[in-house]
């Protein structure tokens, strides 16, 4: 009996992971993902973030810091962690920051040249499941990729996946990734119901990456906020966390005045 | 921790899952599904590692899907256990070996129910209830004592619930998925 023998070679992106492993070979410091021979690390990768995506009544909000750490070292405060690949899908990632760069454009690309193709565009599950079958073949290496899709399907509506180089591919309500993300699920688990209106929401998100970054020393600088709907994905100006510190001071201290003078 | 756990009665076998998906001390989600429907009358739980759970059941599902297709006909589930077995075993010993563990649950119309436990090294048993994970050393004992092969539905149904009760009290708690294959019919509960 001839079944479909199971060949990581054999699926459709193929040619576009032979081109990878080309341009691998072609750039001196790296290594193909299945030699022996390790390369030392010139100096640690960036990994530590907040992202955050959740579903409500009003679409979906996807929130992110834009702090990259290299180790202890901020390598940059202000870095986009939030892509939109087209107008109805954006990505938070976390994980080593050159490869989410990598991947984010990677899918991009594929998706673009499936709505080309295929004069239709790929639903959301069926981009996740593209991605985590392009990151497949990479799974045991050294990439470290977690992205969450958020997105609006026009049959299905609103979406959030999350994938992962390990291989995961969950769908669900709320996620969060990072190493903040135990801090942020804490306020966004409290607070987040299906009712919340618009601006609820997106101060929930804010709050929730704020107390993050005041925990968390590898997430922090500011905060930035998509909101995606059927009519697409709009991004808010990007917010100083120092703005909202402070502001969360100013509060502290009126309520300590407050109880003060009530006893 | 992962638990998986399968009861074979006279006609049916009860096949019950954990909901939870973890990722190291975070529940991602509370609400996640290890079941893989192979066929009509066969189940699949699959339980492992984060990747190679879902890519190794999908696999596993389209060709068993693939087989009706092309001849008409379904795979038993003995062969369908024993393909599983056979595809783990040949990439056991790869670049890329699948850590999973597996319970395949399924009627067959003329040898009945049928329960396999497979585990990460392509072990395959049939055997009449089995489980996986922390849990399973929690309940096997549970299992020895109360289970006899005669068992109707809902005797079965309370052993799994006494099993399920151990869990949930002895370890992180846990919510549950029940499945319940019997004859021709899949009811979920």
């Amino acid at each position: 009996i001839y079944l479909l023998k199971m060949n990581k070679y054999n699926t459709h992106t193929h040619t576009h992971i032979y081109m990878i492993y080309d341009y691998i070979s072609n750039s001196a410091s790296f290594c193909l993902p299945n030699h022996s021979t390790t390369v030392r690390r010139p100096f640690p990768l960036s990994h530590g973030t907040t992202t955050l995506g959740f579903i409500f009544q009003g679409g979906v909000i996807a929130a992110a810091d834009t702090r990259a750490s290299a180790g202890g070292l901020v390598a940059c405060p202000a870095v986009h962690k939030i892509t939109p690949i087209h107008s109805h899908l954006v990505v938070t990632s976390s994980g080593s920051g050159a490869d989410c760069m990598l991947w984010e454009r990677i899918l991009t690309r594929e998706i673009r040249l499936y709505q080309l193709r295929h004069r239709r565009r790929l639903s959301i599950r069926g981009t996740a499941k593209l991605l985590s079958f392009m990151l497949h073949p990479f799974k045991g290496t050294e990439v470290c990729v977690a992205l969450t899709l958020c997105g609006w399907d026009k049959e299905s509506g609103p979406k959030l996946i999350y994938v992962c180089s390990d291989g995961a591919r969950l769908q669900g309500d709320i996620f969060s990734v990072g190493s903040g993300s135990p801090y942020a699920y804490g306020v966004l688990d409290g607070g987040l119901k299906w009712s919340l209106s618009k601006d609820e929401a997106i101060s929930l998100a804010r709050e929730a990456v704020f107390r993050a970054t005041h925990r968390d020393a590898y997430s922090g600088n500011n905060v930035d906020l998509f909101h995606i709907t059927a009519q697409g994905w709009s991004q808010r100006k990007r917010e100083d966390l120092k703005e909202e510190y402070y502001r969360d001071m100013e509060k502290r201290s009126k309520d300590r005045r407050g109880k003060i003078k009530r006893e | 921790m992962e638990y998986l756990i399968g009861i074979q009665g006279q006609d049916f076998v009860l096949v019950a899952a954990d909901n939870v998906a973890a990722s190291s001390i975070i529940q991602m989600k509370h609400d996640y599904d290890k079941m893989f429907k192979l066929s009509e009358k066969i189940l699949l739980l699959c339980v492992g590692e984060a990747g190679d759970t879902v890519q190794f059941a999908e696999y596993i599902q389209k060709n068993v899907q693939l087989y009706k297709m092309r001849n008409g006909y379904e795979l038993s589930p003995a062969a369908a256990a024993n393909f599983t077995r056979k595809n783990l075993a040949d990439y056991l010993r790869s670049r890329t070996p699948y850590h999973v563990n597996l319970l395949l649950a399924g009627y067959d119309d003329s040898d009945g129910p049928g329960l396999y436990y497979m585990d990460y090294l392509s072990s395959l048993a049939k055997a009449p209830f089995a489980a996986h994970g922390y849990g399973a050393f929690l309940t096997l004992s549970i299992l020895d004592r109360y289970y006899r092969p005669d068992l109707t539905r809902d005797e079965a149904m309370d052993l799994l619930k006494k099993c399920i009760e151990e869990v949930s009290s002895a370890s992180i708690s846990r919510r549950f998925h029940l499945h319940y294959l019997h004859l021709f019919n899949l009811f979920h509960l």
